[in-house]
């Protein structure tokens, strides 16, 4: 069963490469690349093309790695005891299953995501090494070892904030999702509104390029963004030619809260759209 | 099977493991790569490179061994394309450089032509040397032509007299001050970048009583007090802030007093070490930089381990034989080019950028900025806040 990009997604030749050949050998796929370049969405997309579950689980600055195989409710337990509930002698009753135990232990292999890992804490990375590696961990407090039915496919994304460690990264196999190209693009918009005016396409496509080659934006606008503006041209009725416009009261693009999120950048685009035109 | 590419990567500083190279094999086996060398270039590309900062350095290697035995994909044609350069383009341009007396020194050569043959020649070996990977150890640095030919700028023959903050040998005015001030009033904003730097690592005796343990052991406990105690925190950062003092720099002294004020009381361990445009064989314990203030570089090294983070201010601008050049150096006689003390220093202090007081638009117009900005892979900043803060960011990775 191979990846070949879905309906809903457009994989490039080497992300197809990347996907199939971390699928066949069973080593968790590292994804990086700019915001908004569907990294998470990859995660979807391969589960759906391979007709296998997705379970996510998602990073935050505060999540440990034991929180992805078990947790231990002490709490409902000392409570109970307090309470006299029966329960309490059975230990197992506490133990509160992580994402990766449910990836472990389900039937057919599902395609575990661990999305947005460089926002855990440094460790968080080698807390998990041996558990990816032999897919296996031991539960303590039961003494029990969970071992993985089926190894599941693991996709990981980074948006760079920290380093990963080596150790970690020796083990994944690495794709960085290139911002697509034009051409990519049109492929892309494709997919998402099927028979869109070219004429439309193509001046918004102008615009959209114009407006990530400008110098010094604090944030550039991405494929997601785009798709989101484009939404926008599209309910609103947007004519092309308006597009175009050259009139120097109307230098910047219509709606363009969907693609600039600050103030400065649109004050630069404003004044480098400004110079452009004039002159 | 590929053992001259895997070692080839290695040498070119693309730290793929024996690992991933067994990874890479197993995933031949298994026939992923199919029958097709851009499958091929995917594959090893996804396996062996880990970090997009080393994406394009794979190209060139990739691009350099398999030169000949296939036609390599586009992306990596593009890189292997050696350029042609416009002649009437560098003539003119030379032309406008040169004065009547190297004009005169250009007859004694061989004439025009024969520098600009020498010249073309020089480029395209540059030009080759840099596929080969070894892209700092170049021709540039012994040819009249500055550092990276290529860009016509750089045919500047000569070079006596000096430009704009461009001192070839600085032998006098070497006013030299201690950096440290108190400066304190202004520095506010630094200190909040700086502050950046200071992680809590728990390391040490046990000394204070962890209240959230405590609650949670007691609870585990089945409600029987069970005491917690945790390491006291404190700043494990340790800083090697290495100050250019002197000749260009003087303009920069205040900016730098600043920043150097603010990052005194912020650090328990931080270590100033001043050179002079480039560090050489010696840095110096104290801005006079005298003799008896001089600390070996390597003893450096050695002293302040990889775990120390190394922050460079400075403005990197300065003739380009100071940097390319043995004995290119502006107060004494170096017998390594300066671009080989930096490499090492890079080298050994994984952890480090460089803070540049020059005004981030004004970068493009000093050649060295540029070369010195490579060697740090890209990792200089302006002496700004939001640099500042960029730079502490980098560190903090």
């Amino acid at each position: 069963m191979r990846f070949e990009g879905t309906e809903n997604f457009v994989a490039t030749e080497d992300l197809k490469v990347a996907v199939n050949a971390a699928v066949a050998l069973q080593r968790p796929l590292l994804i990086k690349g700019e915001p908004g370049t569907g990294k998470t969405v990859l995660a979807q997309e391969i589960a759906s093309a391979l007709g296998r579950d997705l379970i996510s689980w998602h990073i935050k600055s505060t999540t440990k790695a034991q929180q992805g195989l078990y947790e231990y409710d002490a709490v409902s337990r000392l409570r109970d005891s307090q309470l006299g509930d029966a329960r309490v002698h059975d230990i197992g009753n506490y133990i509160v299953r992580g994402k990766l135990w449910d990836a472990f232990e389900a039937e057919t292999a599902p395609v575990l995501l661990i999305d947005e890992i460089d926002k855990a804490d440094i460790e968080f990375p080698n807390d998990l090494l041996l558990e990816l590696d032999r897919m296996e961990f031991y539960v303590y407090e039961t003494r029990q070892t969970i071992k993985a039915k089926q190894r599941p496919v693991i996709v990981i994304t980074s948006n760079n904030e920290k380093e990963l460690p080596d150790a970690f990264l020796r083990r994944c196999f690495f794709h960085y999702i290139k911002f697509p190209d034009r051409e990519t693009m049109e492929r892309i918009v494709e997919v998402h509104y099927p028979g869109i005016s070219h004429l439309l396409l193509h001046e918004a496509l102008t615009s959209f390029f114009e407006l990530r080659d400008v110098q010094g934006l604090k944030k550039r606008p991405s494929t997601s963004e785009f798709l989101d503006w484009l939404k926008l041209l599209l309910v609103e009725d947007i004519a092309p030619e308006l597009l175009r416009e050259k009139n120097a009261a109307k230098l910047i693009p219509p709606l363009h809260g969907a693609l600039l999120k600050n103030e400065q950048d649109v004050h630069l685009f404003e004044r480098v759209a400004f110079l452009a035109r004039r002159g | 099977m590929f053992l001259t590419f895997f070692l080839a990567l290695r040498a070119a500083g693309i730290k793929a493991s024996l690992r991933e190279f067994l990874t890479l094999q197993e995933a031949m086996l298994q026939g992923l790569s199919g029958f097709d060398t851009e499958h091929f270039y995917y594959l090893a590309r996804s396996i062996l490179v880990k970090d997009e900062r080393f994406l394009d350095r794979f190209d060139v290697v990739f691009g350099e061994h398999f030169k000949g035995i296939l036609n390599p994909a586009p992306e990596i044609a593009g890189e292997v394309a050696v350029r042609e350069l416009p002649r009437e383009w560098l003539e003119k341009l030379a032309e406008k450089h040169l004065t009547d007396e190297e004009k005169a020194q250009i007859e004694a050569m061989g004439g025009f032509e024969k520098l600009m043959e020498t010249l073309r020649q020089r480029l395209e070996e540059q030009k080759q040397r840099h596929q080969g990977g070894s892209k700092w150890i170049g021709t540039a640095g012994t040819s009249p032509f500055g550092a990276e030919g290529y860009n016509p700028e750089g045919v500047r023959i000569g070079q006596e007299n000096g430009r704009n903050r461009k001192a070839v040998k600085v032998w006098d005015k070497r006013s030299f001050k201690n950096l440290a001030g108190d400066a304190e009033l202004g520095t506010r904003n630094m200190k909040i970048a700086l502050r950046r730097l200071r992680r809590f690592a728990r390391e040490g005796a046990a000394e204070e009583l962890d209240l959230n343990g405590t609650i949670r052991s007691t609870a585990r406990n089945a409600g029987y007090l069970d005491l917690q105690m945790v390491p006291e925190r404190h700043n494990a950062i340790k800083i090697l802030l290495l100050l250019d003092i002197g000749g260009s720099m003087d303009e920069h002294i205040k900016l730098c007093e600043q920043l150097f004020t603010a990052a005194k009381t912020e650090f328990k361990h931080l270590k100033h070490l001043y050179f002079h445009n480039c560090p050489y064989d010696s840095l110096y314990t104290d801005a006079r930089m005298r003799r008896t203030d001089e600390l070996p570089t390597l003893d450096a090294l050695n002293k302040y381990d990889h775990t120390w983070k190394l922050i460079f201010v400075g403005d990197a601008s300065m003739s380009p034989y100071e940097l390319t050049q043995p004995g290119g150096a502006a107060s004494f006689f170096n017998a390594e080019a300066g671009q080989v003390w930096l490499q090492r220093l890079i080298t050994h202090y994984p952890k480090a950028v460089w803070l540049n007081p020059t005004a981030e638009p004004y970068w493009k117009h000093t050649h060295t900025i540029g070369t010195i900005n490579k060697l740090m892979e890209e990792r200089m900043y302006g002496l700004t806040l939001a640099g500042l803060d960029t730079a502490m960011r980098r560190l903090m990775r």
